[in-house]
């Protein structure tokens, strides 16, 4: 099999499974997640097969495996569908297939799989657990099976089926098909307990968040496509004949040149996708799904997708750039946006005491950390965090799913009423769940960058190096200051779960979960130290060298001009150390000695506390300038002004004056004309009949004299007039 | 030589004898015999142009004569049928008289 046949292949046994499970197996709940965990793996196997291809073939830039074939025939030219597997496809789809795998197989363990069914346990509702007699005959309360497991699977499946669409395709419109399969999978994935009123909440915030992103991208994709005639990446942005033309070009929009300005509508699709401020609002409320999806599409695949996007789109968006010189607007755009949402959701992180709330801003932050590095042109740093980020986040979130899945067993045991995701609930929980308690740890550390061991070191320190030696001092700046709050974060976020003492009885009951669940968190950890040894810059002290920097070598081949002379300097790299180090002692040193259940930093921060655990009041703002004024115009405006006063105003003049009309013809024509001569017509010949049957005698004589009289009358008529000759 | 005129004047008064007195008898025989003296009018008319005819030409026709003929037949059954339905009608109304015979009456 032909590597390119092979890549077409990828993104299909998901699809298959999902219809499959969906039309067929629906009630089967084992045949149901084997069917998807086949699906995955088989994708996985032949993802691994053409990365491994990928990584062994020369010259893979100039010449990606790539076949496309006719689709939609438009008049003279067709719309394509075809694959493409280049140098950053190869990444992406790396840590796509690996992510996708260990949240399937983690999947299994977290509906609870093998468990009984609860009593109470209904449709669209989390179980609530289920009573069985163990083996003295005492009744004990145990977790209970998901009741809507295979919908659960079909709909990852499909999920799956559209992430691996998306990366393995070769024009943007079927990127853009895979993009919406995903949003609507989103949608239905954080609905998946739809009889909670806050997860219905959460999926049309989302959707329709998202939404706004999508239609301004899908203006930016009909302007290329009207322009340039074609969506191919190859045709566009490894043309450098129409980037420059596109560069070239003034658009109709505020003096920006076309490349600039459809560049900013793809990168708004990114900051709706991505969740970038002033999008960001739908992702912390997205966590109202299960925590696998919370982890595969909140935070390693189709938030990455964004990220993906305009880093696959980088040449247009910097087309006109030369390293070192002025950036273009959209990079301009990019930096300062992705900088501002790194540092804002940071802040809120801080704040948060949901577990995976904190990791939601977390993931907010570190995709803005990826836009920012775009926006200072360190390509290959942004795709680098971009694959390190996908595997330390997985990790994250199945971890955090596995905690709460243990507090959730204490909470049952207990029959305390505590929220078992809050962390001020926790403590002390790295007894109880060695294995979560570690794998969190590494990621924990991945996540704040903890030096020379873990993959965030490297790439957020390439980032880092980036900004500043593209000059840009306050993104430099936004970026280790945020990178000193993600520190503090997540020192605060491990030190409150798995240190100190349990600060309630739930806690102490937690126990570790099943080897489903923290089988993929020992894989994705090995990814989230290991994947950072691909990229270790080749003039850093000590280390660099050792291990070539592949990562920037395969994925920096795919510019086409040469990255701009690193410019040496010791002090990211030393702002990089002392913010992470710094950051996490400072956590822990707040947080370790923590007994009672409020944070310590509520009372010192005062008022700004409260502003950041209300997350800078961006809801709310949204809900008075956005939903309010929507609503009104919505009930006010259209429904009583527009529908009810001059839309049904109209339809019931044209009603009452069809009324008027009908009856003003029914009494002028109708009756009198038409009914009139009717029943005239009747009465005239009634009364001839009348007055010709009083003439029947029926004697016949008279007849006979009436007869005679007339012939006689006739034949004088006849002799006087006509005459006989 | 009687003119052919007095034989046309005679039948012509013997017609509206039979007129008159189908039109004014109530009874039905009656009426009956006044068709006949119609009838027997028209013969006169015919013999009265045949014989008229046959002296103009010198040569006589029988054709005439077998109408007229032909008339005296035809009186002679219509005379046969019509005193049967006029006996039928008597034994059903117990009249002869055709001023009740009124079904018709509309």
């Amino acid at each position: 099999m032909t590597s390119e046949t092979l890549i077409w292949l990828i993104p299909l046994p998901p699809l298959l499974a999902f219809f499959l499970i969906v039309l067929f197996t629906n009630r089967n709940k084992a045949l149901s997640h084997w069917l998807a965990l086949i699906a995955s793996g088989l994708s996985w196997l032949a993802g691994m097969i053409v990365f491994f291809k990928a990584v062994t073939t020369e010259g893979l830039s100039e010449h990606p495996f790539a076949q496309s074939i006719p689709w939609l025939p438009t008049g003279n030219t067709s719309l394509k569908i075809g694959i493409q597997i280049d140098p950053l496809s190869a990444v992406v789809l790396f840590f796509v297939a690996w992510t996708v795998l260990m949240i399937f197989i983690y999947s299994v363990g977290y509906h609870n799989f093998g468990q009984p069914a609860g009593k109470h346990d209904r449709k669209g509702l989390p179980p609530e657990g289920a009573e069985i007699k163990d083996k003295n005959g005492k009744i004990v309360h145990v977790p209970s099976i998901e009741p809507m497991y295979s919908r659960f699977f079909a709909l990852i499946s499909l999920f799956a089926f559209a992430m691996f669409l998306l990366v393995v395709t070769d024009n943007l419109l079927t990127l853009y098909v895979g993009w919406e399969i995903m949003g609507l999978c989103s949608y239905l994935l954080i609905g998946f307990w739809y009889a909670k009123e806050s997860a219905r909440k959460a999926m049309i915030k989302a959707f329709l968040t998202t939404r706004v992103g999508d239609v301004f991208m899908l203006l930016g994709l009909a302007a290329l496509y009207s322009l340039t005639g074609t969506l191919n990446y190859q045709e566009i942005l490894g043309n450098p004949a129409v980037l420059e033309q596109l560069a070239g070009a003034l658009s109709p929009v505020l003096g920006l040149s076309w490349a600039a300005l459809i560049g900013i509508l793809i990168f708004i699709g990114t900051v709706g996708k991505s969740a970038q401020f002033p999008l960001h609002i739908w992702l912390p409320d997205a966590m109202e799904g299960p925590t696998p999806v919370s982890a595969m599409i909140h935070a390693a695949t189709m938030v990455s997708a964004g990220v993906y996007l305009v880093i696959r789109f980088f040449p247009l968006l910097s087309a006109g750039w030369e390293p070192g010189g002025v950036v273009t607007t959209p990079m301009l755009v990019m930096g300062i946006i992705g900088a501002f949402t790194a540092l804002f959701a940071a802040t809120i992180a801080v704040a948060q005491n949901d577990v995976k709330r904190v990791l939601a801003y977390s993931t907010i932050s570190q995709l803005g950390y990826m836009i920012a590095a775009l926006g200072v042109g360190a390509y290959a740093a942004a795709a680098f965090h971009l694959v390190t980020h996908a595997f330390f986040k997985a990790l994250l979130f199945l971890g955090s799913g596995s905690i709460i899945h243990g507090m959730e067993h204490g909470v049952l045991h207990t029959g305390e009423h505590i929220d078992p995701q809050n962390m001020l609930n926790m403590g002390g929980l790295r007894k109880k769940m060695p294995v979560t308690f570690w794998t969190f740890l590494i990621g924990g550390l991945a996540l704040s960058g903890f030096p020379l061991v873990t993959a965030g070191f490297w790439s957020k320190d390439e980032i880092l190096s980036g900004a500043f030696t593209g000059g840009n001092m306050g993104v430099f700046i936004a970026l280790a200051l945020a990178a000193l709050l993600t520190a503090f974060y997540t020192a605060r976020q491990i030190t409150l779960t798995f240190l100190g003492q349990p600060r309630t009885k739930a806690a102490e009951h937690a126990h570790e979960s099943k080897w489903t669940m923290t089988l993929p968190l020992v894989v994705l950890s090995v990814f989230a130290v290991g994947a950072g040894w691909s990229g270790i810059p080749a003039d850093f002290p000590g280390l660099g060298g050792l291990i070539p920097n592949w990562f920037e070598e395969f994925v920096g081949s795919m510019l086409h001009f040469e990255p701009a002379e690193a410019v040496h300097s010791l002090v990211p790299l030393f702002t990089s150390l002392v913010v992470a180090l710094g950051g996490l002692a400072l956590g822990w040193v707040v947080y370790r000695r923590l007994s009672e259940r409020v944070d310590p930093l509520e009372k010192p921060l005062g008022s700004i506390y409260t502003i950041l655990k209300n997350k800078y009041y961006v809801d709310e703002l949204y809900q008075a300038t956005v939903i309010r004024p929507a609503n009104w115009v919505a009930n006010v405006f259209t429904y009583k002004f527009l529908d009810q006063t001059i839309i049904d105003g109209v339809l019931h003049a044209i009603a009452r004056f069809g009324v008027w009309l009908g009856n003003g013809l029914r009494n002028i024509i109708d009756l009198p004309l038409v009914n009139g001569a009717g029943d005239t017509a009747a009465a005239t010949t009634r009364g001839v009949g009348m007055f010709l049957r009083s003439k029947q005698s029926g004697r016949i004589q008279q007849y006979m004299v009436i007869a005679i009289s007339l012939l006689v009358l006739a034949g004088l008529v006849i002799y006087f007039t006509v005459g006989i000759s | 030589m009687i003119p052919l005129s007095w034989y046309l004047i005679a039948a012509a008064a013997l017609f509206c004898i039979g007129l008159f007195g189908v039109l004014s008898r109530k009874n039905a025989v009656s009426i009956l015999m006044s068709v006949e003296l119609m009838l027997n009018a028209v013969n006169i008319n015919l013999l009265a142009f045949w014989h008229y005819h046959t002296q103009l030409q010198g040569a006589g026709q029988i054709t005439p004569q077998v109408f007229v003929a032909m008339v005296f037949i035809v009186a002679a059954a219509e005379v046969a049928v019509g005193l049967a339905l006029i006996i039928s009608a008597y034994r059903r109304r117990e009249t002869p008289v055709v001023d009740e015979m009124t079904l018709l009456k509309g």
